[in-house]
């Protein structure tokens, strides 16, 4: 079986204009949206409590709230959680007078009316914690970015470094974008997954500069838009083919995963849906727009052919 | 040219093999158990508590499914959680307060694989259920504290060496002392800096005040710090055993906080009660005169208390002194025998209590009383030799260094625990938990079999041979967690899932690489040749981009999201080995020995 067998180049390079209009769209859109609704961000960094609490019978949501005023909170976020029978609690730092005693006393208030209440999970963040891990959070960004694109530096020119960071912070920014324009839930884990996409997309611009570099040796007469577009084109079927196998696992923690893991699979969905679309359309334009010749590895030919086996 | 020397071959087998041996362990599940550890330091797991552990069980007519002794403590699984809680009361009644009768889950894998140190995957809180604490320690309490232990030092040593000043007093991190004159200043000067190693001492004159400044210096505020950290742990083991828990884990992090994770608890009001309690310390005398036996009510004025060994002490109501009035104890030697010692220095009000206590009592016992909820137990009770001014004590006598050292800590945490808080609490259920456990283990399997179908269809054998490759990923992944005992969490278990959808990368990459020199006109076997050696290069760059993500998360995570980054990072190596070794392996074992070679099966 083979889906993709292209007898001659897809000129993709020749779309450059147009690709790059639409990536600038994008991003522009997603950081407008970041900057006028801002993230949701999950008590992991805002600090607060949240609370999952199981009901034996269809909880009563409108009781739950009642009970949670009688107590003073009035603000706190009540809602279902997966079921019926399980509701979620959010209550904010500013509410919360007491400490990491609240889930105690939420507890013992809502068994009052019904026995059958069961703790699930408790999640109660501080103050200080909060900003530690945002902070934490944007260290771990930017260490990536500057790891991978100075990895990619020795291992084949600075453009290509540039690129390839260039493109796949385009990602990330987008889906920070799809977050902020749903308000999704922003927790720790899908920070987490925002870094695996990051590592995860940039093998993608690999595959396609690995194949450039050789394209350079081997076709020394063809001009360099023609090679990028060779090296793509060549690359295309696996590209597509390993993005399908990795998204057939993400799909089944979307679906199967439970809570937990929804926005964690969400962010990798996007992030492997726009890791194609920019290693091809926005990394290679873009190693075009920086002038990438032949010349950048006239010498660094020598030196990596013996240095490899 | 497709053909592996043995050793490879042999290489990849074992490889293979041991991976096998060391997830087996996981497939055996874990049953509950009861685990009973001594607490006094002169009772041992033995064979004997062994014998007793049984003998209650099998009085109380409850079926045990096989006892285990280790280094520290005695084991015993049973069928269900019925018996196991059933067990648990049972031998707490009858085995007493001198051991500790702990939950615990213990694996069901046979002996031979416990001996090679096969165990099952450690779980991590969100997967197995239980409480994770993050504590905060109060730092400049503990520093207020050691200055304001200070300042009414200096003001004794004043007094005591007819120095004359007009005022002692602390403002934040500062002593300040003013003098009537110039020279009692200097004179008093000199007297302080002899005394306070600790402290740092500056002259300072404000209008025509004549004063002089006093301040921790850094060396001394970091041994404060240290010690506060040191002695939290250490009161918070001795609290935390008490809540019979099996396997906690209570571990300093960075600075100034300790992390406390309970697994299966999920009283946490208790749990905080423990954790948030202060110790008190009390020196009373104890009363040998009196006659007393075990079980009668003590006589008038007097309490009865046991001692860390266990046997009981008469010790009198009246209290000579609180932990307050300890500044500090430390372990160390006798100046003029080397014995082990403890060197206790107490505060000023403390010397001159202390002093008036032992002038009366020489040739008494004393008894250094630990409360905690209520409940007193004596550190230690020493003969008072003579009279002892000058606020610096010294324990010593029938004890070894590390006896020297408990007694020490003991000591530090009645006398200065600093306060800590609550930062952060993570508690998840153990019914949640199971069911994280089954969703992960659910999308990991659908998702797998989804990826070998599709694989298989689209590259026949040598797509099957890439699943082949996948699933020994997925072994030697699990071996390894298993192997390193490195946590696994529910974001760890997305992070198998992914790894495995990331791995089948390096696969396509060779797969389309052989096809595309197939294409070119070369023969099939230089295609397979030139398809693993090209694609070698590309699959090295790119996991290297991901593995510098992974160590990144590693380095910056915390918790949940640490646990992903060790299995991303881990995964990418497996997936790198089972990709280019055992997939070739395969292949050549395959390929490798049909010289004339005409078709391969890549569809």
């Amino acid at each position: 079986m083979e889906f993709f067998s292209f007898k001659r180049n897809i000129p993709f390079m020749s779309y450059g204009r147009y690709t790059t209009t639409i990536s600038l769209a994008t991003f522009i859109l997603a950081v407008f949206f970041i900057a006028t609704k801002g993230l949701n961000f999950g008590v992991d960094f805002t600090g607060g409590t949240v609370m999952e609490v199981h009901y034996a019978e269809a909880a009563d949501l409108n009781n739950v709230r009642e009970q949670l005023s009688d107590m003073g909170l009035q603000d706190a976020l009540v809602q279902n959680f997966g079921s019926s029978h399980d509701v979620l609690l959010q209550v904010s730092l500013k509410q919360n007078t007491v400490g990491a005693n609240l889930s105690e006393l939420i507890l013992s208030k809502l068994q009052e009316q019904d026995p059958s209440v069961e703790m699930r999970r408790v999640d109660f963040v501080g103050p200080q914690v909060g900003k530690e891990l945002v902070e934490n959070g944007a260290l771990a960004l930017l260490l990536v970015s500057i790891g991978i694109s100075c990895y990619l530096w020795l291992r084949f020119e600075w453009k290509f470094g540039v690129a390839a960071i260039v493109a796949n912070l385009h990602d990330v920014v987008i889906i920070i974008g799809f977050f902020a324009f749903f308000q999704w839930d922003f927790s720790l884990t899908v920070l987490a997954a925002l870094l695996a996409v990051l590592g995860y997309s940039v093998n993608e611009s690999v595959v396609v500069f690995d194949r450039i570099r050789e394209n350079f040796r081997k076709m020394r007469k063809t001009e360099v838009p023609e090679i990028i577009d060779n090296a793509i084109t060549r690359t295309m079927s696996r590209t597509i083919i390993t993005h399908l196998s990795t998204q057939m696992m993400v799909t089944a923690m979307l679906f199967l995963g439970g809570e937990a893991l929804h926005y964690f699979a969400l962010a990798l969905t996007i992030g492997i849906l726009f890791s194609i679309y920019s290693s091809v359309l926005v990394a290679s334009p873009l190693l075009l727009l920086m002038g990438v010749s032949r010349e950048d590895f006239i010498k660094p030919e020598k030196v990596t052919e013996e240095a490899l086996p | 040219m497709n053909r592996y020397p043995l050793w490879k071959y042999l290489l990849v087998l074992f490889v293979v093999i041991s991976g096998l041996v060391y997830t087996l362990p996981n497939f055996y599940g874990e049953s509950p158990a009861v685990q009973v550890l001594p607490i006094r330091a002169n009772l041992k797991a033995d064979d004997a508590l062994l014998k007793q552990v049984d003998a209650a069980l099998k009085a109380a007519n409850l079926n045990a499914e096989g006892g285990m002794l280790d280094p520290t403590s005695v084991k015993v699984r049973f069928e269900n959680t019925d018996v196991q809680l059933k067990a648990k009361d049972i031998l707490q009644a009858k085995l007493g307060d001198d051991y500790m009768v702990a939950l615990n889950l213990q694996s069901r894998s046979p002996q031979w694989l416990t001996a090679i140190h096969a165990r099952p995957m450690y779980l991590g809180l969100d997967l197995r259920g239980g409480v994770h604490f993050l504590l905060q320690i109060d730092m400049q309490g503990a520093l207020d504290k050691a200055l304001e232990a200070a300042s009414g030092d200096i003001r004794s040593t004043l007094r005591e060496e007819n120095i004359a000043y007009s005022g002692v007093n602390r403002d934040g991190k500062l002593v300040t002392i003013k003098f009537r004159d110039a020279e009692t200043r200097s004179k008093g000067e000199g007297e302080l800096k002899q005394r306070f190693a600790g402290l740092d001492f500056n002259d300072k004159d404000e209008g025509n005040e004549i004063l002089l400044r006093a301040t921790l210096k850094p060396v001394e505020e970091k041994r404060i710090q240290d010690f506060a950290v040191q002695q939290n742990l250490v009161t918070l083991r001795n609290r935390i055993n008490e809540l019979g828990v099996a396997e906690p884990v209570i571990q300093q992090q960075g600075l100034d906080r300790i992390v406390v994770q309970l697994p299966g608890v999920l009283d946490t009001a208790h749990a905080k009660d423990i954790l948030g309690r202060t110790a008190t310390l009390e020196v009373r005398l104890v009363d040998d005169e009196r006659q007393f036996s075990e079980g009668s009510s003590p006589p008038f004025g007097t309490e009865m208390f046991k001692d860390r060994d266990g046997s009981i002490l008469l010790v009198k109501k009246n209290v000579i002194l609180t932990g307050e009035r300890i500044n500090d104890a430390q372990a160390g030697f006798d100046s003029t025998n080397n014995e082990p010692a403890v060197h206790i220095n107490l505060d000023s009000v403390g010397t001159r209590k202390f002093k008036e206590a032992t002038r009366e009592n020489v040739g008494k016992r004393m008894a250094i009383v630990l409360f905690e909820k209520g409940k007193g137990e004596v550190v230690t009770a020493p003969v008072i030799r003579e009279e002892i001014g000058g606020g610096r004590v010294q324990i010593s006598g029938q004890m070894n260094t590390k006896e020297a050292n408990d007694i020490s800590l003991l000591l530090r945490a009645g006398a200065l625990a600093a306060p800590m808080e609550i930062i952060e609490e993570r508690t998840v259920g153990p019914s949640l938990g199971a069911d994280n456990i089954d969703r992960g283990f659910r999308s990991t399997q659908i998702g797998f079999v989804a990826i070998a179908i599709f694989m298989i269809a689209y590259y026949l054998l040598f797509g099957a041979v890439s699943v082949l490759a996948l699933a020994a990923n997925l072994l030697l992944l699990v071996a390894l967690l298993s192997m390193l005992q490195a946590t696994l969490t529910l974001p760890g278990m997305a992070g198998i899932a992914l790894t495995l959808g990331m791995a089948i990368d390096a696969n396509v990459l060779i797969n389309e690489r052989i096809r595309e020199e197939l294409r070119n006109g070369n023969s099939p076997q230089a295609s397979i040749h030139a398809g693993y050696e090209q694609a070698f290069r590309t699959i090295l760059d790119s996991n290297i981009t991901t593995l510098i993500a992974g160590l990144a998360l590693f380095m910056f995570g915390s918790g949940a999201v640490r646990g992903f980054a060790v299995v991303l990072c881990l995964g990418i190596l497996t997936s790198m080995f089972s990709a280019m070794m055992i997939s070739r392996a395969l292949v050549n074992l395959m390929y490798g020995r049909k010289l004339r070679l005409t078709k391969i099966s890549i569809g």
